[in-house]
């Protein structure tokens, strides 16, 4: 039995497509990855498969239980964390894993070896209300209180949006000890960069998966020749890149631009450059990323 | 069941740890009651009347010596000319004008009957109406020492009341029922309602609903504390008319009691309605406020007589659940009337209790949509 088994899932929200048919399995014990920009129906899929929104049809199968006719069976075994954080603010840290311990007929103490090792970097601060956390220590509250009760699936909603780079770290580290305890994880990222820390992933955009895949697969399935370059005007590089005809593609990458090119060598494309009044240019063959590989299915959709 | 404690003890979390909560809750009730109490109190004293009197004679004399002397009037001039009646009014200076008629004594010797006509400040039509019974009531007064004295035939004086600017007067006021069914009605249903839209605008009710806590059990956790605060309000209101006020409970006080908790079902399931129909606090807030506290002031008859309403706002108010609940405890409280007298109130209350918790569970959502 699969741990999550989706049937050509869709929903609308008037005349709008949240989601146009998704498909998907998701294995036992697996991190399996939801990848994709704010708006692309992440968590519409989240509160159909956690029984909150019913889908307009397909199928939704989660831990062998229907998720429209069995949604009281899914509600006592998978723990889910909203993208939004949703817990008590005026209740102190210790009274919300209370509060969130008792609605699932259980206390901190019987399940404390759960939550431990998340829940001892809060702990010193059990005393404070949740609202005065900062943005790292609420997420570690929050799964803290999505685990309490033992959940067969995790349901994490974007839980690294608006965390330091340091405690989304910290978060994935934690992630990858539940696995460990065989729970399964879906999570869901706008950060291209989380992608490689899942087992499988799934790009989805305006609604529909481009692509579901390992990230190594998906990166070893980038065919296209990749450039990273540099220069002293970066936005000016920019609409030069797009100019050029030896260039299929050109998307800003943090300190570069990436590139995709067809008949073009480095050094006339330096040349080019040259001409346009460029200095400082760098231009560096390189390896796709997984948000190489969202661009490139995403202009070709 | 633990569970159910744990998650009614948040709930008074909730309601502790917010000051303007505990504010509406607690201060709020017990302002209202005095400002109404105090603003509409029956204790007059030192209220400045003027007299007209055209024939200044041996009875008026006494009259006018007589209410002057009570403690609570002070006259504050005579008038020369009807002409200044109106303007005495309109400075404000003046509550009463006491008008004696033409030959004042002689007719009470010739035909044994005078005339007095008081005139009151409508606007204020409380305090006009107290006037106007004490006035009353020194002039009978006068009348019967004079009877008493058996110096003169018997005779009438006649006391015409003309009020100012309100000339109906009718059952207005009802302080302590009123704003017994305003309050309650106010922290049941506008809190209850705020409180479960606060964990829809939260996203808590997201994560509450993502787990076994059946519906019944989140409503019943969200409902008691208001139940609570609300009888510590009613015994509060209770007192306060009692002790304060001086309303006496005339009827029973485990009748008013029943019938107070009775109300707080309707305004708990009402509160309920309202918050399976909103998805934020303002939203909440506004529909309390906007669909019930405006109707229970306007139309429950605390402010406005219904008798005098246009038809369609007297069937309107027909289905205020304050205006059944202010009739009733006007019997019980102030009349003093058994249960029988209340049967048609605790009907009407009793089936809407019933039909507004069962639409309210049937309407709980236990999805997001």
């Amino acid at each position: 039995m699969k741990a999550i088994t989706v049937q050509d899932i869709k929903r609308n929200y008037g005349k709008v497509e949240a989601l146009k048919g998704l498909s998907f399995e998701v294995e036992k014990g697996e991190i399996f990855g939801i990848i994709g920009p704010d708006g692309a129906g992440k968590t519409t899929l989240f509160r159909i498969l956690t029984t909150l929104l019913l889908a307009d049809s397909g199928t939704a199968i989660v831990d062998g239980n229907d998720v429209v006719k069995e949604y009281k069976e899914i509600r006592k075994k998978v723990g889910y964390m909203p993208g939004r954080f949703s817990l008590y603010q005026d209740l102190s840290v210790e009274e919300n894993l209370k509060v969130f311990a008792s609605i699932f007929n259980t206390t901190i103490e019987e399940n404390y070896h759960l939550v431990k090792d998340i829940y001892q970097q809060i702990e010193p601060f059990k005393t404070r209300r949740a609202g005065a956390l900062s943005g790292g220590m609420k997420q570690k509250l929050a799964l803290s209180c999505a685990l309490i009760h033992e959940p067969v699936v995790l349901f994490l909603d974007e839980p690294t949006t608006g965390v330091d780079p340091v405690s989304r770290k910290e978060l994935w580290t934690m992630l990858k000890k539940l696995q460990n305890q065989g729970i399964t994880i879906l999570v869901s990222t706008p950060y291209m960069d989380e992608a490689n820390l899942c087992d499988r992933i799934a790009l989805i955009q305006d609604g529909a998966f481009m692509k579901i895949d390992t990230p190594e697969n998906i990166v070893a399935a980038y065919d296209q020749e990749l450039w990273a370059v540099k220069s002293d005007d970066m936005s000016k590089l920019l609409k030069d890149l797009r100019a050029n005809p030896g260039v299929k593609s050109c998307f800003a990458f943090g300190d570069t631009h990436h590139i995709t090119v067809g008949k073009i060598i480095p050094s006339a494309l330096e040349t080019y450059l040259k001409e346009k009044g460029h200095s400082d240019i760098r231009i560096t063959p390189i390896k796709a990323g997984i948000e190489d590989c969202f661009m490139e299915l995403s202009e070709a959709s | 069941m633990k569970k159910f404690l744990v998650f009614t003890q948040k709930e008074f979390y909730h309601i502790f740890r917010d000051r303007w909560t505990m504010i509406i809750l607690l201060v709020l009730p017990i302002l209202m009651i005095l400002m109404f109490g105090f603003a509409i109190s029956t204790e007059i004293k030192n209220a400045r009347f003027a007299v007209y009197d055209p024939s200044h004679d041996l009875a008026t004399q006494k009259i006018t010596d007589k209410i002057q002397s009570s403690e609570y009037f002070t006259l504050e001039a005579y008038l020369s000319d009807p002409a200044q009646i109106e303007k005495v009014f309109q400075k404000g200076e003046i509550s009463l004008v006491v008008v004696y008629s033409d030959n004042f004594y002689q007719n009470i010797v010739q035909t044994g009957e005078a005339q007095i006509l008081l005139i009151a400040d409508g606007t204020d039509p409380n305090t006009a109406s107290t006037l106007v019974t004490y006035v009353s009531r020194l002039v009978a007064a006068y009348q019967a020492e004079q009877m008493g004295a058996g110096g003169l035939p018997p005779y009438q004086i006649h006391t015409e009341v003309k009020l100012l600017y309100n000339p109906t007067l009718k059952g207005a006021y009802a302080t302590v029922p009123g704003v017994m069914g305003l309050i309650l009605m106010l922290i049941c249903a506008m809190m209850t309602s705020v409180s479960i839209a606060r964990e829809k605008e939260f996203g808590t009710m997201e994560v509450i609903l993502v787990s076994p806590m059946p519906p019944l059990l989140i409503i019943l956790s969200k409902v008691i504390p208001y139940f609570t605060i609300s009888i510590i309000n009613y015994l509060t209101i209770l007192a306060l008319g009692v002790y304060v006020l001086g309303v006496p409970i005339v009827g029973s006080f485990m009748l008013l009691t029943m019938l107070s908790l009775l109300f707080i079902f309707v305004s708990l399931a009402l509160g309920l309605l309202i918050s399976s129909l909103v998805n934020s606090q303002i939203a909440a807030l506004l529909g309390s406020v906007m669909g019930l506290m405006l109707p229970a002031v306007l139309l429950s008859g605390l402010m406005f007589p219904i008798e005098n309403m246009p038809l369609f706002l007297q069937v309107l108010a027909q289905i205020i659940p304050a205006k059944w609940f202010i009739a009733a405890v006007k019997n019980v409280m102030i009349m003093g009337l058994g249960v029988e007298s209340i049967l048609p109130e605790l009907a009407v209350l009793g089936t809407m209790a019933v039909a507004l918790i069962a639409v309210s569970l049937k309407k709980f959502k236990i999805r997001l949509d």
